[in-house]
């Protein structure tokens, strides 16, 4: 069972870093205009 | 919107101190208009930021200190097509700070949930093999671990509202849910020190979960509503020409203060009440009062808020908002109103009210009963608290907000704003329906009355002249014109009319003596309808314009009729002017001429008898009515006193939404009932099994999701409406359009 000495750890780390970037996301306003990041790449700002 | 507004006070300071402004966007449909907007607005000289919210309509502009005059930006806007309205609403940013903070505690709680589980299933999975009991202690303490902090920061929400309720000694579907999770969580430590083989780790975050999903989706579909009504209310907010050392400055109407003079046009609205200081006109008050007919106005004479000046320039000096006799008695009638209102028990309340005890009793009495029966006192407790982990109220606590969200949205997509939570249950639940007449039954602005006796290349003529002016009357002949384009060379004369010269040939539109004719004395209104005359060279046509019913007015009273629903008629105007409405709407329970305490009266006449109202009117004298009913709508075009009391507000010209609202409650209501059935179904089934101490966390696991996954699918339900009365979602926009339109005219 000497696995779990790095498994426990990784699965838990990688859950905190899901967790930090859902905080992340959400603290730069992501969630704050669904509808607009659902239009918004039909637009061709980026197009010369 | 040539003219510049004054828009200093809506102005506010990001977290740098730099100048930015919201603006509420009309006419933004898709994303063509957000690159439109945003890249023009960020193309004014100064301006450094502009970002257009597409969810909400909301522009917010920033710019660096003093090198802009943010009404360049609305302006910019007008010229583009788009009319924008400052906007200043502090209750949203609340609301905006909960939902982040609903939405964080979700994401704590998802994250526990899912890394308990995988410990969990590692241990049920090794309890049927081989796991040795260290590794199985490691796992539990391990959840413990990462289950007591991420509890106790996304239980957050009810423990809160449990306390809230404890404090004022009742109980709440909360109370349930913070005592389930906090005695699974206490036991489960408990146990995990006994390195015994079951812990509940996961039951209580799982339960979290499902609950702040739940929750989270009921206030964002509120948010959305709340937010799409106040993008409507300040579209709809007037200009006031205000006089300023002898100028005439444009400002936001809700900055005027006391003792203020203002500049009130022919086809304006008065934009706050006042007293006449000089002019002479006639005010249309159908706002306020619900009378059709005009009233004449001249210096020293009491105008209110709301009422739309008619025929000559007014100058108005402002009295405090209120003081005179008319809102007095409104405002007096609404405090009673709102007094007597009794507090409505919500249906998940009470059946939260019935399920706490017998809950927390059956717990109890598992316990004695293992007692007596020889077991020891630490399984019998155990067993007790499983009992209480299987019975938490999971699926109970999702099945009447989940119907709720899922109903609110497609009533949003209809065109209706609801705006109080249980306004759904209230509305299931009525038997009578009491409308307005003006403003609710007909539209609130006049329309032409006889476009069928009219030559149709006549009619467009004369409509097209009407776009040149903004007279009432023209503004209700303009709405004939196919051609939204007015004539080049129009000339308005105050007063009289319009006049231009239409290929070659003088045409005017106006009053009789304006237009070449002597009198129309042959042709005298009656009541409330008026006539102006169109005339160009040899075509001569007479307009009669009056307040007309809503186009399906009759169609929605025979259906609410053929429902069984008791249908009657409340009105401020003249019984002359509605006696005819009403009979030709087959409404016979009718009464005209009352006063605000008199419509109050007939209410609670109603009441007394044991009727439940549901009330539809758009009038200051309407608002107390609308505050004391059992449950009340208001169309978009309702004064603000009188849709900020009522339980939702209606897009568009159709009434059709009133019976929409009523099948789409009724619908939610039976969902509900269904929901709270299925909890009870799921509880008669697991509790026996609960008691009879048969319960593994797997099967706690299963069984909570199972439930709460089959009351939500349920819920779904309550969105699906037949084809035919499907709307697309830009009818909101559309019908902000003619909001916004009305406002201005």
């Amino acid at each position: 069972m000497s696995v779990l000495v790095y498994l426990v750890p990784a699965a838990l780390g990688l859950g905190l870093l899901g967790l930090a970037a859902f905080l992340w996301s959400l603290k730069s306003g992501q969630y704050e205009d669904l509808d607009g990041a659902a239009v918004r790449p039909l637009s061709d700002d980026d197009l010369p | 919107m040539a003219e510049a507004i004054d828009l200093s006070r809506f102005v506010t300071r990001d977290r740098y101190g730099a100048p930015r402004i919201s603006l509420a966007v009309e006419g933004v449909h898709c994303a063509g208009c957000i690159r439109k907007v945003e890249t023009t607005v960020k193309a004014i000289p100064g301006v450094q930021q502009a970002r257009l919210n597409f969810t909400t309509r909301r522009l917010t502009v920033n710019w660096s200190e003093g090198a802009l005059d943010p009404a360049a930006v609305l302006n910019r806007l007008d010229a583009l097509g788009y009319r924008a309205y400052p906007f200043a609403r502090p209750a949203e940013e609340e609301e905006a700070r909960h939902a982040s903070w609903l939405l964080r505690c979700l994401g704590v709680a998802g994250f526990a949930a899912m890394n308990v589980m995988l410990l969990s299933v590692s241990v049920w999975s090794g309890n049927v093999a081989d796991i040795t009991p260290e590794t199985r202690d490691f796992f539990h303490w391990l959840s413990a671990l990462i289950a007591l902090p991420a509890a106790a920061y996304a239980g957050q929400p009810f423990f809160q509202n449990a306390l809230k309720a404890l404090r004022a000694r009742s109980l709440n579907m909360d109370v349930p849910i913070s005592l389930g999770v906090v005695l699974a969580l206490a036991m489960s430590v408990f146990e995990t020190a006994r390195h015994a083989e079951h812990a509940y780790f996961d039951s209580a975050l799982m339960l979290l979960f499902f609950l702040l999903a739940g929750r989270y989706l009921d206030h964002a579909m509120r948010r959305k509503t709340r937010a799409a009504a106040g993008n409507l209310a300040a579209l709809k907010a007037e200009v006031a020409h205000r006089f300023d050392h002898g100028k005439v400055v444009a400002v936001p109407a809700e900055t005027l203060a006391p003792g203020d003079r203002v500049l009130v046009h022919a086809g304006e609205r008065v934009p706050a009440d006042g007293v006449v200081v000089s002019g002479r006109s006639q005010v249309d008050e159908s706002l306020i009062t619900g009378e059709t007919a005009r009233r004449a106005v001249a210096a020293e004479a009491q105008v209110y808020c709301g009422s739309l000046n008619f025929d000559g320039a007014l100058v108005v000096r402002v009295t405090a908002a209120g003081q005179n006799t008319l809102m007095d008695e409104v405002e007096r009638l609404l405090a009673v109103a709102a007094e007597v209102k009794s507090r409505y028990v919500r249906l998940a309340d009470r059946a939260a009210q019935l399920y706490a005890p017998v809950v927390h009793v059956t717990a109890a009495l598992t316990a004695a009963g293992w007692l007596i029966a020889g077991a020891g006192l630490h399984d019998s407790i155990v067993t007790a608290i499983t009992v209480l982990i299987i019975t938490c109220p999971c699926a109970l606590a999702l099945a009447v907000p989940a119907v709720q969200a899922v109903a609110v949205g497609s009533l949003f997509r209809a065109g209706v704003l609801v705006q109080r939570g249980d306004a759904l249950e209230r509305l299931a639940e009525i038997d009578t329906v009491v409308f307005d007449k003006t403003g609710t039954l007909t539209l609130p602005e006049p329309r032409v009355s006889n476009r069928d006796e009219i030559a149709p290349d006549l009619l467009e003529r004369a409509a097209r002249l009407a776009l040149a002016s903004r007279h009432p009357l023209a503004i209700a002949a303009a709405r004939e014109a196919m051609e939204r384009q007015p004539y080049a060379n129009s000339i308005e004369e105050p007063g009289q009319g319009v006049r231009a010269v239409i290929d070659g040939v003088e045409a005017r539109l106006g009053s009789a003596v304006f237009c070449g004719l002597d009198s129309l004395s042959d042709l005298a209104p009656e009541g409330a309808e008026s006539c102006i005359v169109f005339r160009h060279g040899g075509d001569c046509a007479i307009i009669r314009v009056c307040q007309t019913l809503r186009p399906d007015a009759a169609a929605v009273i025979a259906e609410l009729c053929a429902r069984r629903l008791d249908v009657r008629i409340l009105s401020g105007d003249r019984p002359e002017a509605v006696g005819p409405l009403a009979e030709a709407l087959g409404i016979a329970g009718w009464r005209g001429g009352l006063k605000p305490a008199e419509k109050i009266a007939a209410l609670n006449g109603m009441k007394a008898e044991g009727r439940k109202v549901l009330m539809v009117g758009d009038g200051i004298n309407d608002a107390p009515a609308i505050a004391a009913a059992h449950v009340s709508l208001s169309p978009i075009s309702a004064a603000d006193l009188a849709q900020s009391h009522a339980d939702a507000v209606f897009l568009g010209e159709s009434l059709k939404p009133v019976l929409q609202c009523l099948e789409t409650a009724i619908k939610a209501r039976r969902l509900m009932r269904q929901n709270l059935w299925l909890a009870v179904l799921y509880n008669a089934v697991a509790v026996p099994i609960a008691i009879a101490g048969l319960v593994t966390p797997l099967i706690a696991a299963l069984a909570m999701s199972g439930s709460s996954i089959l009351v939500t699918v349920n819920a779904l339900r309550a969105g699906r409406m037949p084809k035919s009365e499907r709307r697309p979602e830009t009818e909101i926009a559309r019908s902000g359009v003619i909001a916004s339109k009305e406002a201005f005219s």
